[in-house]
């Protein structure tokens, strides 16, 4: 244990060691690592950024959803308004053509009965004629009588 | 181990505390401890060559194992350092806390191996007598360490507070301003600055010194019969694993108070 000249090479040594790792191990070194650090702050804040704007999608789409969901609903009620109002209309235009066909039928219906009559009335009168003529035969002269039987046809209206 | 000599136990632990010594010039101070040196630098230059071979090709993106592993090695100190020293640590501070913690980690780690399988491997394959593995053990090495971290403390002690301020602060603190005072306080100063480097550099030749010892007792002890070698192996394992512990903290103290000195260097009071 004395101390020699051993200590200033070592001393040299340790020197050149420091230099070595101050100039070429440390600084490489450092800036790899810094960097990545950036590399990571900035992924992490990337992360949180998209999350937060996940956040913010999803309440408007939430937003969206309900306006929808409202609009939807204001629809419905619109239709059913409308299904109600053509139900009605429908109703009404219904019983308006069935009261026209009535009163066509109606108007038929007399009309018939009017012209059965008229023949009926024909018939009878054609009737009496040829009962009369029977019954008269030859005393009725049929031109001399022609205004009598005319006025018993009208008679039988 | 020495084949030529009779092995005693006193022998055996000379043996293994000889440096391989060369005399550079004239003097006893000349003297070159060549297994201190060339351990030292052949640990520098691994580690040191495999961090900076990571480092050349360190990605910002996803990193492999290997640079992983260093980047971990790298952090911890960085992060050690940043709760001690307030300034820009990346200019000097930080890399000279990862230099000395590696390098000194590394050298300290040598005690792990075994002393004697080393002794046999030096002897016979590169036909060095004497050898000493570890490097922290020679107090040459923790001296060396210890007196440059104290030269760069006045470095940055004048650098920082130039020579007005660190004058001032030597005459002046810790007890005041009053002249009546100021060679209280120099002579204060002086002890804290004298005791720096001993204590810094003693504590870690202590430790690693005090462990190797303890392997050589242990080796003799093995040496002494069949219980003796049983124990021996039981206790250098357990030992072995201990030390695991003790090589690591003192390399981080070591590297903690340099970085403590360099800070209070920074600081005034």
């Amino acid at each position: 244990m004395n101390i020699n000249f051993t200590l200033i090479s070592q001393a040299v040594a340790f020197s050149v060691f420091i230099w070595f790792t101050v100039k070429f191990v440390w600084p490489p070194l450092l800036r790899a690592i810094e960097e990545r650090q950036k590399t990571i702050a900035d992924g992490l804040a990337a992360g949180e950024r998209g999350r937060h704007e996940l956040e913010l999608a999803s309440q408007r789409s939430s937003d969206v959803l309900k306006e929808a969901k409202q609009r939807a609903s204001e629809i419905i009620l619109q239709a059913e308004k409308r299904a109600s109002e053509i139900v009605e209309e429908s109703k009404r235009t219904a019983k308006e053509e069935g009261d026209r066909i009535i009163l066509g039928a109606k108007a038929d219906i007399e009309h018939e009965v009017f012209s059965a009559k008229e023949a009926l009335r024909q018939h009878v009168a054609e009737l009496a004629v040829a009962g009369a003529a029977k019954i008269l035969r030859r005393e009725v002269d049929a031109k001399a009588h022609a205004d009598m039987l005319a006025s018993i046809g009208e008679d039988l209206k | 181990m020495a084949s030529d000599t009779e092995l005693t136990p006193t022998s055996y632990i000379n043996h293994h505390l000889t440096n391989l010594t060369t005399q550079v010039s004239e003097g006893s101070f000349w003297v070159l401890h060549v297994d201190t040196l060339v351990t030292s630098l052949i640990l520098g230059v691994i580690s040191f060559g495999f961090i900076w071979l990571v480092v050349r090709k360190a990605t910002p993106g996803v990193p492999s194992k290997r640079q992983a592993f260093v980047e971990l090695a790298v952090e911890f100190i960085d992060n050690e350092v940043k709760n001690t020293f307030h300034g820009n640590r990346h200019v000097f501070v930080a890399p000279t806390a990862l230099t000395i913690f590696v390098w000194v980690l590394m050298m300290n780690a040598m005690d792990i191996l075994p002393i004697d399988i080393m002794a046999w491997i030096y002897e016979h394959a590169f036909g060095l007598h004497n050898w000493r593995t570890v490097p922290t053990t020679d107090v040459n090495t923790t001296f060396a360490l210890a007196l440059s971290i104290w030269f760069l403390m006045l470095y940055f002690n004048v650098k920082v507070k130039g020579w007005g301020g660190w004058m001032h602060e030597l005459f002046c603190t810790p007890f005041g301003k009053n002249p009546l005072l100021w060679v209280l306080n120099l002579l204060f100063n002086f002890i804290e600055y004298v005791s720096k480097p001993l204590s810094h550099s003693l504590r870690l030749f202590g430790n690693i010194y005090a462990g190797e010892i303890i392997f050589l007792l242990l080796g003799m002890w093995a040496a002494t019969g069949v219980s003796g070698a049983i124990f021996g192996a039981i206790l250098g394992a357990g030992w072995a694993i201990f030390h695991i512990l003790i090589v690591t903290l003192q390399a981080f103290i070591f590297m903690m108070l340099t970085v403590v000195y360099i800070s209070m260097a920074h600081e005034s009071h």
